[in-house]
């Protein structure tokens, strides 16, 4: 029931992936946003150094490589639902899942044990951007998680195989965010 | 409508292998604690990894160039938000002007780790 | 993707046919996923919180006219209740007049059907932009209702008056203020994104780049816009959030945080804003001025430049917003220098305009009275914009009157004639009816000259030290005197023969969808696409789809007999 609109290409870019194209902007500068604030306030303040050194760098470093682990099992995702094999494509995304599970399990302990410490939201400007990014991009971890659990289904039966693609160029943005804030929070002291 | 963009693929689990390498580096490096080498590491390393996933998962390399441009765009406004806004939050002081609710933040701030053994 | 077409082409269109024949009310009218009927759910969505500004604009402007009197309709004015009513008085224009009506009501109508297509690229996502967007209309209107009422920190929302409910008085209302606009947000965003595609990739087959109207432009580079701006506002949404609930100090200034830093986020987005709303504006009075002046669009390429570049442009002067809050003044000389650049392009699009009415057949009809009141207006307002712009003069008149009319007279043309252009120029195509040309002109004269009337005395107050957001002058001394007083009561009284003119409007609008003289599928004999199909469009739009032969605005063509020549006309 797709309207023709939906089958036309002027770029020459499928309409499905050119949208995607432009969410990925509208999250750069969201992200950017908070991010560029971030940074602003780290490099004018010396004493987040020191606030920055409670981080937990295991934590952050696994996770880090987790959501790398989980671009590779989409991609390979992609691949075989390029190939027409949405079993195949079902088998990897949920893999992808299971990686974006494995993130929000590592964070939830990291959070406990700093919160125990006593390291919360309102300890101090430093701690507000650290929980408010990571937790913003928490979200968007959680969402692609429930969009990939949707589009497997569909991919399962070989319906809508295209959108394997266009939730993976989602989640590695997701994994991109990750790749700019592990260094940003947790290694420079 | 899959196959509209068959592509051969790349080596996928190579590139893992590079950016899981690359993660590690990014890790030892600020062991090191010196500032140019944990600023080469921890974020330059960022960059070349971004470069990874964008050009050999995101397909960045096969596809229209526009893509690249919106990106690119995009980066590029934050930049420009930077510029405009660090003067009045990054910097704490200027010719005639003193931020001094920072300033004080910042002077509690260290005054306090110096007496706290945890800090370091 | 069926593009079965069936034998049955009077009625449907490239969907199943069978189910819309028999279209539940529930179907047909709020789960639509028709481009059409979610332009309308947009549209009147926004015009039902018009009528709830424009009576908080009637109560705050009382206020001021009588102080400490009873309003009818309303009651005492307390000070809390002034800030909530200027504050959501604001608020509401922009986000939930301005935008839903010029861009999504606009554009969802038109994109398709100038762009000879038969729906949105992804219509459930359409739905679910409208559905979003009503529940931030909701949130909003709830926050008059909750104790402490309506937020009342401007529409600007500076913290700390907007993070600390000890300052604002209003400890849900500044929550649910800050809410509703951050999913209003959400939905533009949505909806951004659908527009932008469908006008990327699903013309019809023929049309090239400069075949494409110049409203469709206008509305897609203003989508864009809005999407590359709104981010960092919707991170710093999030920032005052947590600092009005979760006790965070992001923009605390005692506890290492920073109010300037708000300014910023907001401003970033907040000055790309108004240029989102102006586009489509402007590209409603383009398609008027060709139409009813049988003339070709002076400079189809000199107005889509000039549209990017004011749009890039646009980034480039938001700290003009904040010269007297403390930036550092070498960035205010750039801002200046920025912010006066900026006008070049934008009167020159005016000067294009003009120049495409110059020696044409120009038929004074109702949609070309509001294109040409749009223009006169707009030049006032962009004129007085350079004296704000130039921050020496702004540190006397920023925060005065001054801007407050300078604005108004920028955002009235742009929310109100703008939009009375367009409801006027497309009616006939949205209900199949034509409406009535004495009437409407009654409205135009009654809608225009009180206008003018409550912003020029403004201006006046505006030089004569009159700061804005004070609910009762009769505190300062200087400003109490009887000439000023009467200039208030003067823009008061104009402002109710407006609000009460619009009456005539609504009768005009809802009373010619039943008796109005029926339409016909082009009663302005125009070119663009729109105008191939019935009056309203079917399903599916066009039956066939339509393909494009050249540009929209080929009106008076010599080689032609008829004043005009649709684009889907073959040659021959």
């Amino acid at each position: 029931m797709k309207p023709i609109a939906t089958t036309r290409s002027v770029t020459g870019i499928p309409t499905g992936r050119l949208a995607i194209w432009w969410v990925i902007t509208s999250e750069i500068v969201i992200f950017g946003g908070l991010l560029a604030s971030y940074i602003m306030h780290r490099l004018g303040h010396e004493e987040w150094a020191g606030y920055a050194a409670h981080t937990n760098t295991l934590a952050g470093g696994t996770n880090t490589f987790v959501l790398l682990t989980s671009s590779l099992t989409i991609v390979l995702a992609h691949k075989a639902a390029e190939a027409g094999d949405g079993r195949k494509a079902f088998r990897f995304i949920w893999c992808t899942i299971f990686g974006g599970l494995t993130f929000l399990v590592i964070k939830s302990l990291e959070w406990t044990a700093e919160i125990k410490a006593g390291y919360t939201i309102t300890t101090n400007n430093f701690w507000s951007f650290y929980y408010t990014a990571a937790g913003l991009h928490g979200l968007h971890v959680i969402a692609g998680m429930i969009i990939m659990g949707i589009i497997s289904f569909q991919a399962r039966r070989n319906k809508e195989l295209q959108r394997v693609e266009l939730i993976g160029l989602y989640w590695h943005f997701v994994d991109l965010v990750w790749i700019f804030l592990f260094p940003l929070l947790y290694i420079a002291k | 409508m899959s196959g509209e963009h068959a592509h051969a693929h790349p080596n996928y689990i190579k590139i893992w292998a590079i950016l899981v390498f690359l993660l590690l580096v990014s890790v030892a490096g600020p062991m090191l604690e010196h500032p140019i080498i944990t600023l080469i590491t921890a974020f330059g390393i960022a960059f070349v990894k971004a470069f990874l996933v964008a050009k050999h998962f995101m397909h960045l390399n096969i596809e229209k160039k526009l893509a690249t441009y919106l990106l690119c765009t995009a980066v590029a406004f934050m930049l420009l938000f930077f510029a405009g806004t660090a003067p009045d939050i990054m910097r704490h002081e200027g010719q005639n002007w003193e931020h001094q609710s920072a300033k004080h933040e910042t002077a509690r701030a260290l005054k306090a780790a110096e007496h706290d053994p945890a800090a370091h | 993707m069926s593009n079965a077409s069936s034998p049955d082409s009077a009625h449907t269109g490239a969907h199943d046919e069978a189910h819309h024949h028999e279209e539940s009310f529930f179907h047909k009218y709020l789960w639509s996923t028709d481009h059409k009927m979610i332009a309308m759910q947009y549209l009147f969505t926004g015009m039902a919180m018009a009528l709830i500004g424009g009576f908080m604009a009637y109560a705050f402007r009382m206020q001021l006219a009588y102080p400490g009197e009873h309003v009818p309709g309303f009651g005492i004015v307390s000070p809390t209740e002034y800030n909530a009513l200027v504050t959501n008085h604001g608020t509401i224009m922009i986000f939930w007049v301005a935008m839903p009506v010029l861009i999504a009501a606009f554009g969802n109508y038109l994109i398709p059907l100038m762009l000879g297509c038969d729906d949105m690229v992804f219509p459930r996502i359409n739905r679910l932009s409208y559905q979003i967007f009503l529940i931030s209309a909701l949130i909003l209107i709830a926050s008059f209702f909750v104790p402490g009422g309506g937020f009342g920190g401007a529409w600007t929302a500076y913290p700390p008056l907007s993070s600390k409910a000890i300052y604002n008085l209003t400890p849900l209302g500044q929550t649910m203020w800050m809410v509703a606009v951050a999913v209003e947000f959400v939905a533009f965003l949505l909806g951004g994104i659908n527009f932008i595609t469908t006008a990327m990739n699903s013309r019809a087959p023929g049309m090239k780049m400069f075949d494409i109207p110049m409203v469709i432009w206008m509305i897609v580079i203003a989508s864009i816009l809005f999407l590359a701006s709104v981010g960092p506002l919707v991170a710093g949404a999030v920032m005052l959030i947590f600092d009005q609930t979760l006790g965070t100090a992001f923009f605390d200034p005692n506890r290492g945080g920073d109010p300037v830093l708000w300014q910023h986020l907001f401003w970033f987005f907040g000055h790309p804003e108004v240029y989102v709303v102006l586009l489509p504006a402007m590209g409603i009075v383009a398609e008027i001025i060709t139409v009813f002046a049988r003339k070709k669009l002076f400079g189809y390429k000199t107005v889509f430049y000039t549209t990017l570049a004011t749009g890039i442009l646009s980034f480039f002067v938001w700290a003009h917003h904040q010269f007297v809050s403390g930036i550092d003044p070498r960035m205010a000389n750039i801002f200046t220098v920025t912010t006066v650049l900026i006008s070049v392009p934008l009167a020159e699009m005016c000067f294009v305009y003009i120049a495409t009415l110059y020696g044409g057949a120009i038929r004074l009809t109702t949609p070309m009275l509001w294109a040409l009141a749009f223009l006169g207006e707009f030049l006032i307002g962009g004129v007085t914009g350079i004296f704000l712009g130039a921050s020496g003069a702004d540190i006397y008149l920023h925060d005065s009157y001054f801007v407050l009319a300078h604005f108004h007279y920028t955002f009235f043309p742009i929310a109100i004639i703008g939009v009375f252009a367009g409801l006027t120029m497309w009616y006939p195509k949205m209900f199949g009816r034509m409406m009535n040309e004495t009437w409407g002109k009654i409205h135009f004269w009654l809608t225009i000259i009180p206008f003018n009337l409550i912003f020029i005395p403004l201006f006046v107050l505006g030089m004569g030290g009159q700061h804005r957001r004070i609910y009762n002058y009769e505190h300062f001394p200087e400003l109490a005197g009887e000439s000023m007083q009467d200039l208030r009561i003067l823009a008061t009284a104009a402002l109710i023969v407006m609000l009460v003119s619009q009456a005539i409007f609504l009768f005009n609008f809802f009373g010619s969808m039943k008796a109005g003289k029926k339409a016909g599928r082009n009663p302005w004999r125009a070119n663009t696409l729109e105008w191939v199909t019935a009056s309203p469009p079917g399903h599916g739009n066009f039956h066939p789809m339509p393909e494009v032969y050249r540009g929209p605005y080929e009106y008076s063509h010599p080689d032609r007999e008829e004043d005009y020549w649709p684009q889907n006309e073959p040659p021959n």
